[in-house]
């Protein structure tokens, strides 16, 4: 057989790198959230003040940036989870031709995140009669004065919804639909005999439960996808903070403290807290689906 | 009852081409509205009211963005072959890397893997921008700031790349296949190399992929880990066009962001089935 350090030297060259740009941060940032650090100083150790100041004394944070995190979280979240199912489970049914087709079409705007076609929705959402949806609706007669989308505080966060929505069918819905059309089709066949009648009973008594690795996989990509969401919203108003804070979430929160205010160590809080929610709703989904 | 993957139409299909038709033009209308707009000429960008299809298309956008870029500090070419030598360096790491780990992780026995294997699945959850500021800090203080290392090694680790390689090889690789070539006298680079490389070729275009898109399209290594123009990438030239706004900039942002986009979309149709074979053997247990 092969030498002890065999598998050592495989692993290195990965670990090194995910030792460096992973681990190594995440600690860095815990360590930090219990300082007060401005980037030039030394960090100064002040226990929990960080995260009970979070918790109770950051308006910001608790009108505005908490309630956007947990209302984009949940429609884009669990939302778009039970969207990408939907329709990886539609897709399933039809001609592997179009089946393609489709999925491509689902798939492709996911491609576009974080990319410089974010332009794209500054010219379709832009504040005056030339912005496409502004041109429309004055067009068809619904306004006569163009909405400043992107300044408009009721506006900014539904179109960082749907935006996000639109491009959330990414590995995840992939994933999910290979699940689905590898479910076993026998299993189906003795489903009907054993009395399984409507649709909605074969999706959660046989699709579901044969694909449970894949759920699990597309629950987390859906997970870490709804609290990583942030860039959109700056790219899209011009600004951190945006608006009146309108689509302030925890990540453009954490920006704003890191970069504009340099409060490092109170930033590092905030992190903290973001993985400490993904990682609390990973494991809620990882019990959801465990295999017996 | 069950109509998984039909072979051929029937009637039943038809509720299910009702909602699925709109939603993909739903899906696909904005991709295909920005490929129209970079080909719009002036007086249809600016045309009241606003115009989805493009009626006398012209290059006059791609050939503004290119006279822009010749006023620039540094030449396109300079930021074209920084996003190149980048992007093909981190994902021929990523995917040599990451494989090597799975294989370590798959088909040899030996005590840490589990463990590895777990912490790995557990950094699926990572989120990169949440520790933008240490990430940072790391990354100064290893003193690869303003070099190339800083836009490919931070984007080479990436556990979604191992972790569906990995399942990949369980799934797809007997392990009497590996004991086999042991008994052969192969050694451990020898498998890897010739035996388990070949047998998950999908799997690898599939990380290739999804690392290629991560570091093609990425802004952030050039916004936080250089400062120097001549290191900077071209997804990050392209979206400082962007920001520079206003309808004449409209459509040279459309075409830049294409310019961006057209890469992506090509190497995706071509590796499709490839990765719908590795998702297939690709689920969280």
């Amino acid at each position: 057989m092969y030498k002890k350090s065999a598998p050592l030297l495989f692993v290195a060259p990965y670990v090194v790198l995910f030792t460096v740009f992973i681990i190594v941060p995440v600690v860095m940032a815990m360590a930090l959230s219990f300082t007060n650090f401005d980037a030039i100083q030394r960090p100064q150790f002040i226990g929990l003040l960080n995260f009970t100041n979070l918790f109770t004394q950051d308006l910001i944070f608790l009108q505005f940036v908490l309630p956007n995190a947990i209302l984009f979280a949940v429609i884009v979240g669990p939302g778009g989870y039970a969207l990408a199912f939907f329709i990886a489970w539609s897709l399933a049914q039809v001609n592997k031709g179009p089946r393609t087709v489709l999925a491509l079409c689902m798939y492709t705007p996911s491609m576009t995140a974080g990319v410089a076609i974010a332009v794209l929705w500054q010219i379709i959402f832009l504040g005056n009669p030339q912005g496409y949806l502004n041109g429309l609706l004055i067009n068809w007669g619904i306004i006569t004065e163009p909405i400043n989308f992107m300044v408009n505080a009721d506006y900014i966060l539904p179109i960082i919804i749907v935006v996000s929505l639109w491009s959330s069918m990414g590995v995840g819905f992939l994933a999910m639909l290979a699940g689905v059309l590898n479910v076993n089709p026998e299993l189906y066949e003795a489903a009907a005999i054993d009395g399984v009648k409507s649709r909605l009973q074969e999706v959660f008594y046989i699709t579901i439960p044969s694909m449970k690795p894949q759920m699990l996989f597309g629950a987390v990509m859906s997970i870490v996808g709804a609290f990583q969401a942030g860039a959109i919203g700056v790219a899209l108003t011009g600004a951190n903070p945006t608006p009146h804070y309108a689509g302030q979430l925890m990540v453009n929160h954490i920006d704003d403290y890191g970069f504009i205010r340099y409060e490092m160590g109170y930033a590092s809080a905030v992190s903290i807290v973001l993985l400490g929610i993904i990682f609390g709703f990973s494991s809620m989904s990882r019990r959801v689906f465990k295999e017996d | 009852m069950n109509r998984t993957n039909p072979k051929r139409f029937s009637k039943d299909q038809i509720p299910l081409y009702l909602y699925l038709i709109p939603l993909a033009v739903f899906m696909a209308a904005p991709i295909v509205f920005i490929v129209f707009h970079a080909f719009k000429p002036m007086d249809e960008l600016f045309a009241h009211p606003p115009r989805f299809l493009v009626s006398r298309p012209t290059l006059d956008n791609f050939t503004n963005l290119f006279r822009m870029a010749a006023g620039a500090t540094v030449p396109l070419s300079r930021y074209v072959f920084n996003s190149v030598v980048v992007t093909f360096t981190a994902v021929m790491g990523t995917v040599m890397f990451s494989s090597m780990a799975a294989f370590a992780l798959s088909k040899m026995r030996w005590k840490y893997a589990g463990v590895l294997f777990t912490i790995n699945n557990l950094a699926l959850m990572f989120v990169p921008t949440a520790v933008t500021i240490p990430r940072y800090m790391t990354i100064t203080g290893i003193g690869i700031d303003n070099t190339y290392f800083a836009h490919i090694l931070p984007l080479m680790a990436t556990p979604v790349v191992l972790f569906l390689v990995k399942q990949n090889m369980d799934n797809q690789v007997p392990n009497e296949l590996i004991e086999a070539a042991h008994v052969d006298g192969a050694t451990p680079w020898g498998i890897y190399r010739g035996v388990v490389l070949p047998m998950i070729r999908p799997a690898i275009a599939t990380g290739a992929i999804l690392s290629f898109q991560l570091v093609w399209n990425n802004l952030e290594t050039s916004q936080l880990f250089t400062t120097s123009e001549s290191v900077r990438t071209l997804a990050f030239y392209m979206s400082t066009l962007a920001a520079t706004g206003g309808i004449a900039g409209q459509g040279m942002a459309a075409a830049a962001g294409l310019f961006m986009f057209v890469p992506n979309l090509l190497l995706f149709i071509v590796m499709q089935s490839r990765v719908m074979n590795t998702m297939a053997h690709s689920g969280l247990k």
